[in-house]
C-alpha cells in the first residue's frame, strides 16, 4: 500500500524533520517495513553531503543478507581512499550507524556522474544522496523508530518528503527503501505510491543510455526516468509531465529539488493524495491525518484530479 | 399455471437419472407469530429524540470508540448528535440503522458514514476516499470537498458535496442520487448501475465508463465519454426534477439545468431491464 507526505514551508524555514516524522507516523499503517526521508536543511552551500551506506540494516525482518562488519569498515576506507583520488576533501564525518554514514565533503569538479560511479563500483555501497541541501535517511522500522535513530528531529530547513513502506515486489531492505536520489543529480529526491507496470522495458532503455539503477524496486525508476530526461534538457515539470505517458501504471509520486517540490498523479487517479495549499506551506500526503499531524486546525483541502503535475518554490 | 402439464412431464435431465432431489414445496410454509419480537426488531436501530441533543469529543477516540460511542448515544435516545474533532478519521459514523441528526465539526477520513440506512448526516468539513459507501437511506450532505469513490455503491438516498470530488464518483452505483456543487474527477460514474449522478461542474475523462444504467447529468465540461456511455436529449422530466432535486439539496438552485448534458448507458444488456420494470427504475 505505502503512504507518501510532503511539505514545502514557503519563505521561511522550519523544524522539517520534527514536522515530516510526525506525518509519515501518521500513516504507519500503510505501511512501516521500512521510512525513508529527504530532507532539504538550510546549509551554507559550500560543501556537498553525502549520505551513504557500506552495507544493509539486517535486524529482524530484514531481507539482507548477514554481513560481517568488518567489511563495512573495508569498505569505508575504499570510499575514503577514491575520494581522496578524486580530489574530494573530507570537511566532516559522521558514522551514524555500522552501515550508514554522512560526509560534508568538499569537491568542485561537479561531474556527479563519474564521482557516484567510482564510490558506487564499491560492492556493497550506494550513495543514498548527494547534494548541497538535501539528506535522505532512510532504513527499516516506522517513522519514528527511524527518525530516533539518526537523530532527525532538530533538523531544520525548508521542505521534505518521506515515504513509508510495505514492501511488495521487493525486499525489505534499505536498497529498496525510498526516497530515491535522482541520481546524478545533486538534490533531487523521489518518493513513490503506486505500481509501475512498465519498470522493465523502461529500465532496459534507460540502463542503455547509461543511467544506473542499485534496486529492483519498480518506484526508483521515477527518480531515473526524471535524471535522464533532465540530463537532456528538460525541467523538471517538463519531465513530470512526460512520465504521465512514459510510465504506465498508477501512481502518485513527489519530486523534491534544492528549490522546490513537485507532485504527480497518473490519469487514472487509482492512488490517494489530499493536499492542502497555503501562501506559506504546501502539505500533502497520502490521507488527511497526515496533513492534520502538522495543522491540527480546520483546514481547507482537496484531492488533485487524474494527470495533474504541479509545482512549488520555496 | 399453463404448464402444469409439462412440470407433470419429465425433463430429460430427469429421465437421465440427474436429478434426485426429492422438492417438498414446503419453504414458503414457514409459519410464524406476529407476535413475535424478533420479526419486528430491526437490530442496530434506536427511538430517537431529534430534540434530545449532545456534543461528542472525538480528538482522543479511535474510530471504534468514536462509532461506540455513538452507538451509545443513540441507544439513551439521543437524535441529534455533534461529533467535535473528527480530525480526518477513518470509517466515523459508520453503519448508523436509524433516523438521527449527525454532525461533524470538521474533516473525515476514508469510509465515512459507510453502510448507513437513514440518518441525515452533515459534515462541516472535508471528506476521504469512499464517503458513504453502500448508503442505503438518508441524507448526506458534505460543505467542502471530498476524495475519490465518492457514494461508492450507494442503493438510495441523497449524497451531496458542495465542493470538489475525485474520481470515480459513484462507482458501482445501484440508486440513489449523487450531487457534485463542484467539479468530479475521471472515471464519475464507473460501472453505474441505477440512480442519478449530477455534477455542476466539468468532469474528468471516461465518464459513465461502462455504466449499465443510471443517469449522469452535467452542467459544464466533459472531458471524454467512457465506453458504452451516450448522451441523450434533456426531456421535460428530467428539467423537473433536476429543478426540484437542486432545491431540495439546497445547492445550485438558481442553475440553469436546461442547459445540462444528459449522459446514459448505450448498451442495452439482453436481460437487465427484465429485472426491474421501468416505472420502477424511473421512481428510485
Amino acid at each position: 500500500m505505502c503512504g507518501i507526505a510532503g511539505l514545502i514551508h514557503r519563505g521561511k524555514s522550519s523544524n522539517v524533520g520534527q514536522e515530516l516524522q510526525g506525518m509519515l507516523q501518521a500513516l504507519k499503517h500503510r505501511g512501516e517495513d521500512s521510512t525513508g526521508y529527504a530532507l532539504y536543511g538550510d546549509t551554507d552551500g559550500q560543501n556537498f553531503i553525502m549520505r551513504f551506506k557500506v552495507g544493509e540494516n539486517v535486524g529482524e525482518g530484514s531481507s539482507s543478507v548477514m554481513e560481517d562488519v568488518s567489511v563495512y569498515d573495508e569498505r569505508k576506507k575504499i570510499v575514503d581512499s577514491y575520494l581522496s583520488q578524486m580530489g574530494a576533501k573530507i570537511v566532516k564525518e559522521e558514522r551514524i550507524l555500522p552501515y550508514s554514514l554522512r560526509y560534508e565533503i568538499d569537491y568542485d569538479k561537479g561531474d556527479l556522474l563519474e564521482f557516484s560511479q567510482k564510490i558506487e563500483s564499491i560492492p556493497g555501497v550506494e550513495i543514498l544522496s548527494m547534494g548541497k541541501s538535501l539528506e535522505v535517511i532512510k532504513d527499516l522500522g516506522n517513522a519514528k523508530t527511524v527518525c530516533d535513530r539518526y537523530n532527525l528531529g532538530d533538523l531544520v530547513g525548508t521542505h521534505a518528503i518521506g515515504h513509508a513502506r510495505m514492501a511488495t515486489e521487493s525486499g525489505v531492505d534499505i536498497k529498496s527503501a525510498h526516497p530515491f536520489w535522482g541520481y546524478p543529480f545533486s538534490d533531487v529526491s523521489v518518493v513513490h505510491n503506486g505500481q509501475l507496470t512498465n519498470y522493465w522495458n523502461n529500465r532496459r532503455i534507460l540502463e542503455n543510455k547509461g543511467m544506473r539503477f542499485m534496486s529492483e524496486c519498480d518506484s526508483e525508476l521515477i527518480a531515473v526516468y526524471l535524471a535522464e530526461k533532465m540530463r537532456n534538457g528538460a525541467t523538471l515539470e517538463e519531465g513530470m509531465k512526460d512520465s504521465l505517458s512514459g510510465l504506465d501504471g498508477v501512481f502518485t509520486y513527489f519530486v523534491a529539488t534544492k528549490n522546490s517540490l513537485g507532485m504527480a498523479k497518473d490519469t487514472m487517479a487509482a492512488k490517494p493524495l489530499v493536499l492542502y495549499e497555503s501562501d506559506d506551506l504546501v502539505a500533502m500526503g497520502s490521507e488527511e491525518i497526515a496533513i492534520r499531524s502538522v495543522l491540527p486546525q480546520e483546514i481547507d483541502t482537496y484531492d488533485p484530479f487524474d494527470g495533474e503535475v504541479k509545482v512549488w518554490q520555496i | 399455471m399453463a404448464n402444469l402439464k409439462t412440470t407433470e412431464k419429465k425433463t430429460k435431465a430427469q429421465s437421465m437419472g440427474l436429478h434426485t432431489e426429492v422438492l417438498t414445496g414446503k419453504t414458503q410454509q414457514k409459519f410464524f407469530n406476529p407476535d413475535e419480537a424478533e420479526n419486528f426488531y430491526y437490530w442496530g436501530t434506536y427511538d430517537v429524540d431529534f430534540n434530545k441533543r449532545t456534543e461528542l469529543d472525538v480528538n482522543d477516540m479511535d474510530c471504534k470508540e468514536a462509532n461506540k460511542k455513538i452507538d451509545e448515544l443513540m441507544s439513551q435516545g439521543y437524535g441529534t448528535i455533534v461529533i467535535k474533532n473528527p480530525q480526518g478519521k477513518h470509517s466515523l459514523g459508520v453503519g448508523i440503522l436509524n433516523k438521527l441528526n449527525l454532525i461533524f465539526e470538521g474533516s473525515l477520513g476514508y469510509f465515512g458514514v459507510g453502510s448507513i440506512d437513514g440518518p441525515t448526516v452533515r459534515v462541516n468539513g472535508r471528506v476521504g476516499w469512499s464517503c458513504a459507501e453502500n448508503m442505503m437511506a438518508g441524507k448526506v450532505v458534505i460543505e467542502k470537498n471530498a476524495g475519490s469513490c465518492f457514494g461508492a455503491a450507494v442503493r438510495g438516498g441523497d449524497l451531496i458535496c458542495k465542493g470538489s470530488v475525485g474520481a470515480r464518483t459513484g462507482i458501482d452505483q445501484k440508486g440513489g442520487t449523487i450531487i457534485i456543487g463542484g467539479d468530479a474527477g475521471a472515471f464519475t460514474g464507473f460501472m453505474m448501475q441505477r440512480g442519478r449522478i449530477v455534477v455542476l461542474g466539468n468532469v474528468g475523462i471516461n465518464l459513465g465508463d461502462s455504466m449499465y444504467d443510471g443517469t449522469i447529468y452535467v452542467g459544464g465540461k466533459i472531458g471524454s465519454y467512457g465506453s458504452d456511455a451516450i448522451e441523450s436529449p434533456m426531456t421535460k422530466s428530467d428539467i423537473d426534477w433536476l429543478k426540484r432535486k437542486l432545491k431540495v439539496a439546497e445547492i445550485g438552485e438558481d442553475f440553469n439545468v436546461s442547459e445540462m448534458t444528459k449522459v446514459v448507458a448505450g448498451k442495452k444488456l439482453w436481460n437487465y431491464d427484465a429485472l426491474e420494470p421501468t416505472e420502477k427504475k424511473g421512481a428510485i
